[in-house]
Order: C-alpha cells, then structure tokens, then sequence
C-alpha cells in the first residue's frame, strides 16, 4: 500500500541524512522501523507524513504518486502520525484534540474508549487542556491516541514508548496487538522496544539513512538480538574501557 | 428598546427575548428597562448617572443583568454602577457592553463597576464586548472596575472584548482582607488598527488572600495591545499573574507586570510569553486534516475560548 522508491533527504545544512531508501509497505501488517538513534527513523516516519519534502525520489500511496502532496493532503488520504515530542496547545483540551482527529462527533463514551487504549482514565483528562499543565508521559499518551482516532489507512508511531511509564507501555503493546487484529489499517512503529519489536509482522533495519534490513520478524529479529552488545563505557571512553 | 440593542444583547449577555432575575439594560444612557427581585435591589443612583445594587446577605444561585448598549454614533456614555454583596451571598452577575455606529461619530461606554463584597461572599463576573455598526466612527468601551473583598470574599471576573472595538482601556483594581481571592480571566481579540490597553493593580493586605490574573490575547492586522499588571503582597499571600499573546500579521503587543512584595511571607509570581502561533501547532493539526487557515483558527479559537 506504501512504496518509496530513491528516497533521499538533506538536511538544510547540507547533510545527507536519507540516502536512497527503497521500500514497501504492505497492507494491513505491523511493521517495526528500527536502527540506531540519528540513522533516519524519525526523518523517514515524517517524509511519509509530508512533514518534509524528499530531495529525490518518490512516494506512493495505494500506487497514488503523493511525493508532492502536502501534510493536510496525506492527512486526508488516509496517513496519521504520532509525534515523538507531542505538540501542547493553551486552550485546546484533549476532547477538542480526539474531535478534531475523528472528524467531529466523538462522544464521551468514544472518547474514553480512546484514552483507555492508552491507558489514561478518561474522567481525569477529558476537559483537561492540552498543555504544560499535563506531564510529559501523559502528553504522549494523548498524543497516540489522536492517531489511534483517526482510524487511518497508515498509522505511523514515532517512539510511542519514549516517555511512557512501564504499565502504560504493557497496555500501549497491547492495543499495537488488537489494532492489528481489529483493523485493516497499516501500522509502523518506530521502536527500539524489544517488546513491541516482538509484535511486528515485518520488521525494518535503518542505519546511516539506507535500509539495513528488511523481512518478516522472525528472519530479522534474532540477527538484531544477536549484534546486541552492551556497552557499559562512557561515550568516547570506550577505548580506555576495552584496555 | 431598539432592534440594535436587542442585537447587541444576545451577543454580550444572555439575553432571549427576557432576562430571568433581576436586570438593568441601559440604552443610549438611559434605562430600558429594569426589574428588582426580593434579594436583589436595583435603583438609580441620586448623585450621577448609574446605579446602585444591593444583594441581601445569604443570596443564593441569583443572577444579576446589567447590559448597557450605545446603539449610534455622537453618544459618549458614563456611568456608575455599585454593587454591594451582603455577608455570604454567592451570586452571579453579567455585564456585557456593545457600543455599534453607521456614522462617522464616535460611540463609547465608560462603565465605572464597584464591587464591595461582605465577609464571605462569592461572584462570578461575567463581561462581554463588541463593537458593531457599519460606519467609520470610532467605538469606544473604557470599563473601569474597582474591587474591595472583605475576609474570605471571592470575586471571579471573567472578560472577553469579542470584536469591533477600535479603542479599549481597561483598568481593574482591588483590595483584599485576608483570605479572600480575586480571580481574573481576560481574553482580548483585536485586528485592524484597533488598541486595547489592559491595566491591573491588586493589592493583597489581608493574610493568606491571594490573586491570579490570566490574560490570553491576540494581536491581528496591525493592532496594538498593551499590557500592564501590579500585584503587591502586603502580607502573607499568593499573587499570580500570566499574560499570553498570540501575535499574527502586523499586531504588536507589550507586557509590562511589576510584582511588588512588601512582607517577607509574600509569594508573587508572573509569567509572559509572547509570539506567533507555533509552527509545530499549525504542523501537527495538519496531520490531522486541517488546512493551515484551519489550524490557525483553531488555536487561536481554543486559545481565547
């Protein structure tokens, strides 16, 4: 349902930060984006969303050519995305938020539904304003569950756990699993969550902005799991810490 | 009472063809109409234009009218309304002003309020303000409130300037005994060439009283705002005060608060931001369908909601 074909990215400053990203995405699965922090993961999530516009390349959605479609165009074609750093409003409160999503016409018992996925209740935060006032693993919460409101085509999830507290996250890996189930929609997580990675149906290996690896998880997780190494030194220590 | 009024009414009060409860509406400067109940007594000051309104102690639930609407141009109306809260009562009173012209003449309502609130008395404010009318002259709305809240006394003043009023000064001032809270909403859209001043000065004497003021305002085409606030803590006592303002196009804004402690006990706070809609606000309702324009009007509208 999602092809990227060439996919290319520079940074304002000039930095290569995606180089030539060939993939595709099929429909209805649960696919894992995963790789080393600063490898392209968030750049790649927001080149689908529209957030920004590749340097080359193009972008297909159910074979539409949506490469120069803007944020609010792929919105209405059906792609949704989780920020990673949740967006606060003054005056916006978490129902206004999920209304919007949905399209207008959530009622309260859609709404706490909604928060229940992510494991908020909902009488506590239903009028609460979308702002500083709530806590950073409550923002993100809400802010998952606007995409989970948006019942959309592609669903896209940039490190749902960050920020989340241990129970929370049980119930977040959860709803990945009954999403999957439940709807026809794609979903693809951004993650470094052994947990979560466990769930995928595919699982995609970005480094140095290409395509590490690519297939079903149980081909790519154990080669992930057995590359693992703990490091135990501090950054630009390591050699010290290997004499 | 003119269809104009009757317009205006609905907008700033809440008016439905009646108002429940005991009212005044003032048209043009004079009274168009004016209703008493059993606790709330309304009658016209002897000395100037205006009123004074009694509410008997222990008045519950009562809600109180006092709209005033300058209809037309070449109409410069003051006036001075008193209000005085008996010991415990907990009542609700409404006071929205529309000034409208099809001339080139000027329309303005000076609204002088003074609230002296008993022990232990409770009011919601309510304020609404427009500006109508399809001519050049200018429309003026300077409300100036003065507030003294006896111990353990609340007054919650919420006020909105919704649109159309090219020149506002506003200027709020209180005294509070000890435990009693002032609590200010204000939210101020302005576009065009318009200018809205906003000017608090509460002193906190009594022990543990406390005042939070909350200004959320927007500055659009090439207006301007100005906003200037004074807490003194003069015993021990919590002040609060947070100005927001959301600039677009050419609007420009200045905040000027001044905390001013003169016991060591005393807690004063304040907080300003300033600045144009974030751009990861616009961003992320984008993602979820809106346009641009949309997403603007969204936020601003929650904003000032």
């Amino acid at each position: 349902m999602l092809r990227l074909e060439h996919i290319a990215w520079e940074s304002p400053d000039g930095e290569e930060i995606i180089r030539d990203i060939d993939l595709s995405i099929g429909k209805g699965k649960l696919i894992v984006v995963t790789g080393p922090n600063g490898g392209g993961k968030t750049t790649l999530a927001k080149l689908i969303a529209g957030l920004v516009t590749p340097s080359s390349g193009r972008i297909l959605l159910d074979g539409e050519d949506i490469t120069e479609a803007n944020v609010t165009d792929r919105a209405k074609k059906g792609i949704a995305y989780a920020f990673q750093q949740p967006v606060r409003f003054k005056g916006l409160t978490v129902r206004d938020l999920l209304d919007l999503a949905a399209g207008g016409g959530l009622d309260d018992i859609a709404i706490c539904t909604l928060l229940g996925k992510v494991g908020l209740c909902a009488e506590e935060y239903i009028d609460r304003e979308m702002s500083a006032s709530l806590s950073g693993g409550e923002s993100k919460r809400i802010e998952i569950a606007t995409v989970l409101a948006r019942n959309a085509k592609l669903s896209i999830f940039d490190e749902p756990e960050a920020g989340i507290d241990l129970w929370s996250f049980t119930r977040l890996v959860e709803t990945f699993q009954e999403l999957r189930e439940e709807q026809d929609g794609t979903l693809l997580v951004i993650s470094h969550q052994e947990r979560i990675l466990s769930i995928a149906d595919e699982i995609v290996v970005i480094g140095d902005g290409h395509v590490k690896g690519a297939g079903d998880r149980e081909v790519i997780l154990p080669t992930l799991l057995s590359e693992e190494r703990t490091i135990r030194c501090p950054q630009g220590k390591e050699e010290i810490c290997h004499e | 009472m003119n269809k104009i009024t009757e317009t205006l009414l609905r907008i700033v009060s809440e008016y439905d063809g009646d108002f429940k409860g005991a009212f005044n509406i003032r048209e043009d400067g004079m009274c168009a109409g004016r209703q008493s109940t059993e606790n709330v007594r309304i009658e016209p000051k002897k000395d100037k234009p205006g009123l004074e309104i009694h509410i008997k102690p222990g008045t519950k639930g009562e809600k109180i009218s006092i709209p005033a609407c300058v209809t037309r141009g070449n109409v410069d109306d003051l006036v001075y309304n008193d209000f005085f809260v008996g010991e415990g009562a907990d009542v609700t009173i409404v006071a929205g002003c529309g000034v409208h012209t099809d001339s080139d003449d000027e329309a303005r309502h000076n609204g002088i309020h003074r609230f002296v609130l008993d022990k232990g008395a409770h009011v919601l404010y309510t304020e609404k303000h427009i500006g109508t009318g399809s001519g050049t002259g200018a429309r003026r709305i300077d409300p100036v409130t003065e507030v003294e809240l006896a111990e353990d006394a609340t007054l919650e003043m919420d006020t909105v300037q919704i649109k159309g009023v090219d020149s506002t000064i506003r200027k709020t001032t209180g005294t509070l005994a000890a435990r009693a809270t002032l609590v200010v909403r204000e939210r101020i859209m302005t576009d065009g060439y318009e200018k809205a001043e906003t000017d608090f000065e509460v002193t906190l004497a009594g022990e543990d009283s406390g005042a939070d003021l909350i200004s959320r305002s927007v500055a659009r085409g090439n207006s301007h705002q100005m906003f200037r606030s004074v807490i003194k803590g003069e015993n021990r006592c919590t002040g609060h005060s947070e100005c927001d303002a959301i600039l677009a196009d050419n609007g420009t804004v200045s905040a000027a608060p001044a905390l001013e402690a003169s016991h060591v006990d005393a807690e004063l706070i304040h907080e300003a931001a300033i600045g144009k809609i974030a751009g990861e606000q616009i961003l992320k309702l984008r993602t979820l369908g809106l346009t641009e324009e949309e997403a603007e009007e969204k936020i601003i509208s929650g904003f000032l909601k």
